[in-house]
C-alpha cells in the first residue's frame, strides 16, 4: 500500500490537491507545520499529522492563524523548513505579524499556504489573499493543477531560502478538494538541529537578532525586502511553472493562472479555436516576470485575462503593459475591466468558453432549448431543495431552541450575535433564526460587547453572543476581556461540543489531544471565564428544562458579563457515534398532529431530521435510521406524545 | 500514451448524492481503478457544509490524452450515477443532454422540507419517467436495499460501482476493483466489498 509518507520516487498516485501540497512539503523536507482548520485547507495538516513520526515533523493545530504563522516562523528562524496553512480569512488574522515578518526576512524556507474559496462554496465570503503579496511585498505562487501543486510546494521552500523571505502558495477549492494524477518525487532524509543564532550584527540576516526597529532602520529593512522581491522577479523570468501553449501568433492571447488554466484549455476546445487562441499560464503571479510577459504579449494585439473574483492579475498586467511602452499599452485588453468577465463567483469551462465566443464571435454548441426547458421544469417540480440543517441530535439545535424560547419569555426583543462554525446555521430555520449577526471568527462577542454598552442611548434589548469551543480560543477571549473590563451587559453562550466540528474535529487547546493524537493538557473554558471575572454556569442543552431555567435567570441578571457554557458533544463526533441514550417513540394515539393545537411544533418548528411528519397518518413519527436518541424532542412536545426510554 | 478504449474522450462521469452517503469514497475508488489502467483522471469535488444535509456532486473526468478540469462543462455529462434519485434530476438540469445515461439508486433521502411536511417528494414512477425522458439510457436499482441485506447501507455505494461496471460505460472490472480496494482497506473488509460489487454488476449486466 502506497501512502503519502512512504510513496517512492516515480510512483504514481491519485492525489487530492491538498494531499499533493502535503507531499510537496514532505519532499522539501519540511520540519515544522502549523495551521488553523478551515475549508478547503484542513486536509493538508490532517495528512501531515499522520506523518509526524516517520518524517520527523512537528505538527500543530494552532490556536489561530496568527499564532500558527508565528510558530512556523520560529521554526524558520531556528533554521528549519516550516509551513503555515490556513484558509483565506486566516491570512487576514495572520497579516499583522506578516507585515513585520516580511521586513525581517526568514532563514529556513518558510511557506504560507492560503486555500481560497472563489464562489464561497463553503465560506462566508469569497474574499481573497492574493493582494497581500503585492501589499506586503512577498512572492505569490499559484499551482495550476495537481502535479504542480506538489512540485510548486517543494519549489516554494527553495525560493524562500534563495531570497530569505516568506513565500505564499495560493490554492483554491477546486484544486485543494479536486484530485488528479501525481508522480511522486524523492523524500529526503532530514536530521536538522534547531538553533536560533543571534550573536551577529543586527544587519546580518543569518546570524543577527531578528528585529523590526523604528526609524531609518525600518526604511533600510524595507529596501532590503524590496530587493528580495526583485530577486524573485528575476528568478520568475525562466521558471518552469510559467508556460505558453498555442500558435506562434494567436489572434487572442489568454493570460491565466491557478485552476483557471484547466478551464481555459477546455474552453478553447469547446469553441474549437486552437488555431486562434494561445494560453499563457502564470504560476508566479507576483511579482510579475516582466520580460517573459513582454515576449509573449508581443505575439498578438488582443489579450484576455482569465482569473477568479477580483482583477488582480489583470490590473497588474495592464500596469506592466503601460510600463513596457506605448505599443503594449495600446493593446486591446479583455477581462473584468471591459465587462467580459464578472468580478464575483468562481469560473468553470463553460463560463470561459462563453467569454471566448463573445470575444471572438464564435458559436458555442449548447444543449437544445427543448431539452433544457423540460429538465428545468422537472427539476423545479421533482427535486426538492436541500437546505442545510443541523445533524439529527445536534446539540446546537437544542441550545438554540432554549435560547429562542428564553428570549421570547423575556420579551425584550433580545437577539444573538454569532460567527463562524456549525452554529452559524443558527441564522437558518434549523436554528430558529435566532442568530442575527454573523461575521468573522469571534466577532459575535466583540459586537455583543459593543451592543452591551448602548444602554446609555436607550437600548434595552437583551444581548447574547454565541461561540464554539474552538472559536473561544481563536478570537473570543480578547472580545470577552473587553466586555468584562467595560462591564458590558451581555451573555456569552459557549456552545461547547468538544471539537472543531464543521471542519472535521480538529483538536484545540480545550481538549487533551494534539494533531497527532498524543495527550496534552486541556484548558478549561469555565475556569478561564471565571478567572477573567465573568459569572459562569455550565448546562447540558439536552436537559431542556434546566437549560431554559438557567438561561432565563442569566440573561435577566443586569450586572455585567455572564457566561453559559452549553456542553454536549457533537452528534458526529467519533466518540459519540452509535451510542444512543434513549429509545424514542411517538405514541400515535396521543399525537393528534394538526388537531392538537401544538401547530406541529416538533416537525414544523423544531425540525430534527430524525423526526418525520407522516402525511398519511397525520402524526409525527421517528425515523429509526436517522434518530440518534438524544431525547430532546421528548421535552418539546407539549402533549407528551414523544416518549423516551433510557437505554442502559 | 495509452490507446483509448473510451467511448468518449474525455469521458465525463458525475456521482451525485446527499452529504453522508459516501460520494467521496465512491469517486476515489472509481478514480483509482481507472488511473491504475493508465488513464488521466481528474476528480472535482466540493465538500464542507455538504455534510449537513446538502447535495454533493463529484465530477470524474477520464481521458487517455491529458488532465481535464475538475468541473465538467455544462450539458456535457456522459453518465450520471445517483446515490439518491431526485439528485439525478437536479444534476441533469445542469449537466444533462439527450445522449446522457443515468444509473440511479431508488432509495430516497428526504430533504428537510419533505421531512417536516412543507415540500412533497415525487413518486418512484414520476422520478423514473422524468429521468427516462431526459436520457438516452437509464438503470434504476435498489442498491440501498441490497446493501442492507449485506448488513450496512454504506455498501450501497459499492453496489452502485458494480452496477456502473455492469453498464460497460467504462473499463471497470472485478480485478481492478479488488486492486483499488487493497490500496485503501483492511484485508478483512475486502471480501464483503467484492461481493457488493458483484451484486451490483449483476443488476445491470445485459
Ligand atoms: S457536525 Fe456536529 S455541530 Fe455540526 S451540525 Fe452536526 S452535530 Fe451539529
Ligand atoms: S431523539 Fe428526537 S430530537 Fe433527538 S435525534 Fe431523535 S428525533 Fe431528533
Amino acid at each position: 500500500m502506497t501512502t503519502l509518507n512512504t510513496g517512492r520516487k516515480g510512483e504514481k498516485m491519485l492525489l487530492m490537491g491538498n494531499e499533493a501540497i502535503a507531499r510537496g512539503a514532505l519532499e522539501a523536507g519540511v520540519n515544522v507545520v502549523t495551521g488553523y482548520p478551515g475549508t478547503p485547507s484542513s486536509e493538508i495538516i490532517d495528512r501531515l499529522s499522520k506523518a509526524d513520526r516517520e518524517r520527523n515533523l512537528y505538527v500543530e493545530w494552532s490556536v489561530n492563524e496568527k499564532v500558527a504563522t508565528e510558530v512556523a516562523a520560529a521554526g524558520s528562524f531556528a533554521g528549519l523548513r516550516s509551513m503555515a496553512v490556513m484558509k483565506m480569512m486566516g491570512v487576514n488574522v495572520a497579516s499583522d505579524f506578516l507585515m513585520h515578518l516580511v521586513m525581517t526576512g526568514t532563514r529556513g524556507g518558510l511557506v504560507l499556504v492560503s486555500a481560497e474559496d472563489p464562489g464561497a462554496i463553503s465560506s462566508l465570503t469569497e474574499g481573497e489573499s492574493r493582494y497581500y503579496s503585492k501589499f506586503l511585498e512577498f512572492p505569490l505562487l499559484e499551482p495550476g493543477g495537481f502535479q504542480e501543486a506538489k512540485d510548486m510546494t517543494k519549489w516554494a521552500f527553495e525560493l524562500s531560502e534563495k531570497i530569505n523571505n516568506i513565500v505564499m502558495l495560493r490554492t483554491v477549492t477546486r484544486i485543494s478538494h479536486g484530485s488528479g494524477n501525481v508522480v511522486l518525487g524523492e523524500l529526503p532524509e532530514t536530521s536538522p538541529r534547531a538553533h536560533f543564532e543571534f550573536n551577529g550584527t543586527i544587519l546580518d540576516e543569518q546570524t543577527g537578532p531578528i528585529l523590526t526597529v523604528p526609524g531609518p532602520f525600518a526604511v533600510n529593512l524595507h529596501a532590503r525586502q524590496q530587493n528580495k522581491l526583485q530577486a524573485a522577479a528575476n528568478l520568475f523570468e525562466d521558471c518552469p511553472f510559467n508556460t505558453y501553449e498555442g500558435p506562434e501568433n494567436p489572434e487572442l492571447l489568454i493570460i491565466t493562472s491557478s485552476v483557471c488554466h484547466l478551464y481555459c484549455i477546455e474552453a478553447v476546445e469547446l469553441v474549437d479555436a486552437p488555431d486562434r487562441v494561445g494560453i499563457l499560464k502564470l504560476g508566479t503571479t507576483w511579482p510579475l516576470p516582466a520580460k517573459f510577459l513582454k515576449k509573449h504579449m508581443q505575439r498578438t494585439e488582443r489579450i484576455l485575462i482569465i482569473e477568479e473574483v477580483l482583477p488582480f492579475l489583470e490590473e497588474n498586467i495592464q500596469v506592466l503593459a503601460c510600463q513596457l511602452g506605448a505599443e503594449f499599452a495600446a493593446k486591446k485588453f479583455h477581462g473584468k475591466g471591459d465587462g467580459t468577465m464578472d468580478k464575483v463567483g468562481e469560473l468553470n469551462p463553460t463560463l470561459v468558453a462563453g467569454a471566448l465566443s463573445r470575444v471572438l464571435d464564435l458559436a458555442m454548441e449548447t444543449v437544445s432549448v427543448d431539452y433544457s426547458e423540460n429538465i428545468n421544469k422537472q427539476a423545479v417540480d421533482n427535486a426538492p431543495d436541500r437546505m442545510l440543517t443541523f445533524c439529527p441530535g445536534c446539540p446546537h439545535r437544542a441550545s438554540f431552541w432554549s435560547i429562542k424560547r428564553v428570549l421570547e419569555l423575556n420579551n425584550q426583543q433580545g437577539f444573538v450575535c454569532g460567527d463562524i462554525g456549525c452554529y452559524g446555521m443558527g441564522m437558518l430555520p434549523c436554528g430558529f433564526e435566532t442568530v442575527k449577526t454573523v461575521h468573522s471568527m469571534g466577532s459575535g462577542t466583540g459586537l455583543a460587547s459593543g451592543f452591551g454598552k448602548l444602554g446609555q442611548f436607550g437600548m434595552d434589548q437583551k444581548v447574547l453572543s454565541v461561540c464554539g469551543d474552538s472559536t473561544f480560543f481563536h478570537t473570543v477571549m480578547p472580545a470577552l476581556a473587553n466586555a468584562i473590563h467595560h462591564r458590558a451587559d451581555i451573555t456569552l453562550v459557549v456552545l461547547d461540543n468538544s471539537g472543531t466540528a464543521m471542519t472535521g474535529f480538529q483538536p484545540h487547546p480545550g481538549l487533551t489531544i494534539k494533531a497527532s493524537g498524543t495527550e496534552l493538557p486541556a484548558l478549561d473554558i469555565p475556569s478561564i471565564c471565571r478567572a477573567m471575572g465573568a459569572k459562569v454556569q455550565v448546562v447540558n442543552p439536552f436537559d431542556v428544562e434546566n437549560a431554559e431555567k438557567v438561561l432565563l435567570k442569566t440573561i435577566e441578571d443586569p450586572d455585567g458579563v455572564k457566561v453559559v457554557v452549553m456542553r454536549q458533544i457533537c452528534a458526529l463526533s467519533p466518540e459519540k457515534k452509535s451510542k444512543k441514550q434513549f429509545e424514542i417513540q411517538v405514541d400515535e394515539n396521543v399525537c393528534i398532529g394538526e388537531e392538537c393545537g401544538c401547530n406541529r411544533l416538533c416537525t414544523r418548528v423544531f425540525k430534527c431530521p430524525g423526526l418525520v411528519w407522516d402525511g398519511e397518518k397525520k402524526t409525527s413519527k421517528i425515523d429509526a435510521v436517522l434518530c440518534v436518541g438524544c431525547g430532546v424532542c421528548h421535552s418539546i412536545c407539549p402533549s407528551g406524545a414523544i416518549q423516551r426510554k433510557e437505554i442502559a | 500514451m495509452k490507446q483509448t478504449t473510451l467511448s468518449m474522450d474525455p469521458y465525463n462521469l458525475i456521482i451525485t448524492g446527499v452529504g453522508g452517503q459516501g460520494n467521496v469514497l465512491a469517486s476515489r475508488l472509481i478514480g483509482n481503478m481507472l488511473s491504475e489502467q493508465g488513464y488521466y483522471i481528474t476528480i472535482g469535488e466540493s465538500f464542507g457544509a455538504a455534510q449537513r444535509g446538502g447535495a454533493v456532486e463529484s465530477h470524474i473526468r477520464v481521458s487517455a490524452q491529458r488532465t481535464y478540469s475538475p468541473q465538467i462543462p455544462k450539458g456535457k455529462a456522459h453518465m450520471v450515477v445517483a446515490l439518491e434519485p431526485t439528485e439525478a434530476i437536479r444534476i441533469l438540469r445542469d449537466y444533462g443532454n439527450p445522449g446522457v445515461k443515468v444509473l440511479s439508486n431508488m432509495r430516497p433521502v428526504y430533504s428537510m422540507g419533505v421531512i417536516c411536511g412543507e415540500q412533497s417528494y415525487p413518486s418512484t414512477e414520476k422520478i423514473k419517467e422524468c429521468i427516462t425522458a431526459s436520457s438516452k439510457a437509464s438503470w434504476f436499482v435498489n442498491s440501498t436495499d441490497e446493501a442492507l441485506k449485506l448488513g450496512n447501507p454504506i455498501f450501497g455505494n459499492i453496489i452502485l460501482i458494480g452496477a456502473l461496471a455492469g453498464t460497460n460505460a467504462l473499463p471497470l472490472d472485478h480485478k481492478s476493483f479488488e486492486k483499488a480496494l487493497l490500496q485503501r482497506m483492511k484485508p478483512d473488509k475486502i471480501d464483503v466489498n467484492l461481493k457488493a460489487f458483484d451484486i451490483g454488476k449483476e443488476m445491470t449486466s445485459a
